[in-house]
């Protein structure tokens, strides 16, 4: 026991985004290996962040390699920005990184860090999206071997996911993959998109902002570059299909909050069981009832 | 129009956390913790943080063991992430362990052993009986309880450090010479896991792991899932001091001492390569503080691997993938705890699936039906 032992102070004990320089450097340099070998999984050592591995460490710690003071900052969880781990990761970025703006508005924002959702309103070039990843191999339903994935990737041999896809459709007569959907990059490596819906999968093709992935237990990091092909892995005879929001008539369920038919939509019951529609993106949906309302103002 | 749903999670996070704060501050004694309390009278716990945090700092351990009301899980996180804020300074030299500074030394392969056993602080042959006189202990008769051990402590002439039992065994030509290896050590730290890895990867990964995981893969090869069927040649516990190079000459220098458990097993024999005699093999074992269990589920490990990566493994314990990548507690506690927050999105979509299924399933139903009629 050193008795002589002083803690450090509060104020002094973090840096500018709480990594140390040598470790935002390392991931900096992952990153440009991941833009120029678009899909393919790049391994990097991965730090240790002050919240749970599977919370989000791999986009955190792309988020804090890359934002500097000039940048604005929007963080989602569920499309949600009041979600309580986009709280946390807001928070707690705000907390390190001393001089960054943060925003809710997604047009604001130059940085965008997400959970399980891409924004519905189309990015732009100005913009980095980083999406948090809990699985970063599409392989491992097939395949339980990283080292036997790796082989197959490099060979570009999804054979053994198109069977899985294909026994789908004799069982159930339906691809029964409902998120995470396998996507071929750049025609060559197949990625886990991270767990967004099916709905968001189209976004990520010839996409005009970079997209950046991060599995920080997992070690690896990955990219959709600007304006690359990503297409999910389907037959030709079997479209790719998106959530279905008809409702039994066949009708386009409409969120009960804004009124948009063109939104991926939460589905939960009130007090009273009745099913509630609402939009998942909600900075999406507050500026849909922002229009609404001044029309109504004008009208 | 409310948007209740998903508005709040800041208050919620607050609230939250004053309700633990609440849970850890209701103890009627009064008495806050202090950190020396946990550090001394809750050693082992103390160890198995620092251990499994991968980051030698008794101190910060128990704080983190305080702040985190006991969970080991979550104050070796707490000291990993802690850890990330720090620099690399320099890579530490090999570290000899014969110098260890011995608390406890023991040997299962021989009655005695040169230097001789050293049975040292533990419980093995302790009754597990509650002792009920600890409940409500006189601060004054647990004052005295370091003094009368050390005054009734005879003169002792104990070397400063012992040899090891398998230089023994080594010089007799039973275990294989010490491999010269040239590669520098592999760091976890600073690299990730590429299959297949060094075994210093392998150990590194092992000595930070949770203590709970790796018995587990251990014990598996202990009960018939794998044959490692270890004898303990030697287990230390003690202060190995840690030699570095002075920044201006170079020459080695002391920077403090570590607590460290060391458990160096024999196994089963194999044949030798090319004209060498067959001799035994050897795990090894070796993590800070005070924790043999973990020692010792390392070092059956290290030799259940060593055979995986030689003939490819024909169990679990002997695959490195499967043992490496699951025994880390910060992993595998994270993504335990991750299926805790909101999955609204992905299950959405999931009874997309579901529905869309069922409606095919009984669309085909009703057709086969008519068919019938």
């Amino acid at each position: 026991m050193n008795i002589h032992y002083e803690f450090p102070l509060e104020e002094a004990g973090y840096a500018f985004g709480f990594l140390d320089e040598y470790a935002k450097k390392e991931v900096r340099r992952t990153i440009l290996k991941a833009i120029c070998i678009p899909g393919y999984q790049t391994p990097y050592a991965s730090r240790e962040m002050p919240m749970g591995r599977g919370f989000g460490t791999g986009g955190l710690q792309l988020t804090l390699s890359l934002i500097g003071t000039n940048d604005t900052l929007k963080v989602i969880d569920q499309g949600s920005d009041d979600s309580v781990n986009a709280v946390n990761m807001r928070q707690f970025v705000q907390l390190t990184c001393p001089g960054v703006e943060v925003t809710e508005k997604l047009e604001e924002a130059t940085l965008i860090q997400s959970r399980h959702r891409i924004p519905e309103i189309a990015l732009t070039e100005t913009q980095v999206l980083v999406l948090q990843v809990p699985y970063p191999d599409p392989l491992v339903v097939v395949e339980s071997s990283e080292a036997r994935r790796k082989i197959m990737h490099a060979e570009a041999d999804y054979s053994r996911l198109l069977v899985k896809l294909y026994e789908d459709i004799v069982h159930f007569n339906e691809i029964t993959i409902s998120h995470r959907y396998p996507t071929r990059i750049n025609r060559h490596y197949v990625i886990d998109p991270s767990p967004i819906p099916r709905w968001d999968v189209p976004k990520l093709n010839q996409s005009p902002a970079l997209i950046l992935f991060g599995a920080g237990r997992e070690k690896k990091i990955y990219a959709v570059p600007p304006y690359t092909v990503a297409e999910p892995l389907v037959f030709d005879d079997l479209p790719f299909r998106v959530e279905d929001f008809r409702d039994e008539h066949g009708q386009r369920r409409a969120c009960t909050r804004c009124g948009a038919t063109n939104s991926f939509l939460d589905e939960y019951s009130d007090d009273n069981n009745i099913k509630i529609y609402q939009c998942s993106d909600s900075a999406y949906c507050d500026g849909q009832l922002a229009q609404h309302q001044q029309r109504e103002g004008k009208a | 129009m409310s948007y209740v749903a998903i508005k709040g999670g800041k208050a919620a996070i607050d609230g939250a956390a004053a309700v633990t704060e609440f849970l850890r501050g209701r103890d009627d004694s009064g008495e806050p913790l202090n950190l020396s309390a946990i550090e001394c009278q809750l050693r082992l716990l103390t160890s198995r943080v620092v251990s499994e945090g991968g980051l030698y700092h008794p101190r910060l351990a128990s704080l983190a063991i305080k702040q985190f009301q006991g969970d080991t899980l979550e104050a070796a996180f707490a000291l990993r992430a802690y850890r990330s804020t720090k620099p690399r300074l320099l890579a530490t030299p090999v570290q000899n362990s014969t110098n260890m500074r011995c608390i406890r030394r023991i040997s299962s392969a021989f009655k005695d052993i040169p230097g001789g056993q050293m049975l040292g602080p533990n419980y093995d042959f302790t009754l597990r009986l509650l002792r009920f006189d600890l409940a409500d202990e006189d601060p004054n008769e647990f004052r005295s309880i370091a003094r009368k051990f050390l005054g009734a402590l005879p003169e002792a002439d104990l070397p400063d450090s012992f040899p090891k039992v398998l230089d023994a065994l080594r010089a007799e030509g039973l275990l294989p010479p010490v491999a010269e290896s040239r590669n520098e050590p592999f760091d976890i730290t600073r690299e990730p896991l590429v299959f297949p890895v060094p075994r210093s990867a392998a150990l590194a990964t092992m000595a930070r792991a949770e203590t709970g995981s790796l018995l587990a893969m251990a014990y598996s090869n202990m009960r018939g899932y794998g044959d490692v069927h270890p004898t303990v040649a030697e287990l230390r516990v003690g202060y190995i001091p840690v030699m570095v190079p002075h920044p201006v000459t170079g020459e080695p220098m002391e920077a403090g001492e570590v607590l460290v458990t060391e458990c160096e097993v024999v196994a089963m024999y194999e044949s030798g390569k090319a004209d060498c005699l067959p001799t035994f093999t050897l795990g090894y074992g070796a993590c800070f503080g005070h924790n043999e269990v973990k020692a010792i589920s390392m070092a059956i490990l290290d030799r259940s691997l060593q055979k995986g990566m030689q003939d490819g493994p024909e169990n679990p314990s002997e695959d490195p993938e499967f043992v490496l990548l699951h025994v880390d507690g910060v992993d595998s506690m994270g993504f335990a705890s991750h299926y805790k927050m909101p999955h609204y999105v992905t299950f959405q979509s999931d009874m997309d699936r579901l529905r869309t299924t069922q409606g095919k399933a009984r669309a085909a139903d009703q057709a086969s039906q008519m068919e019938v009629v």
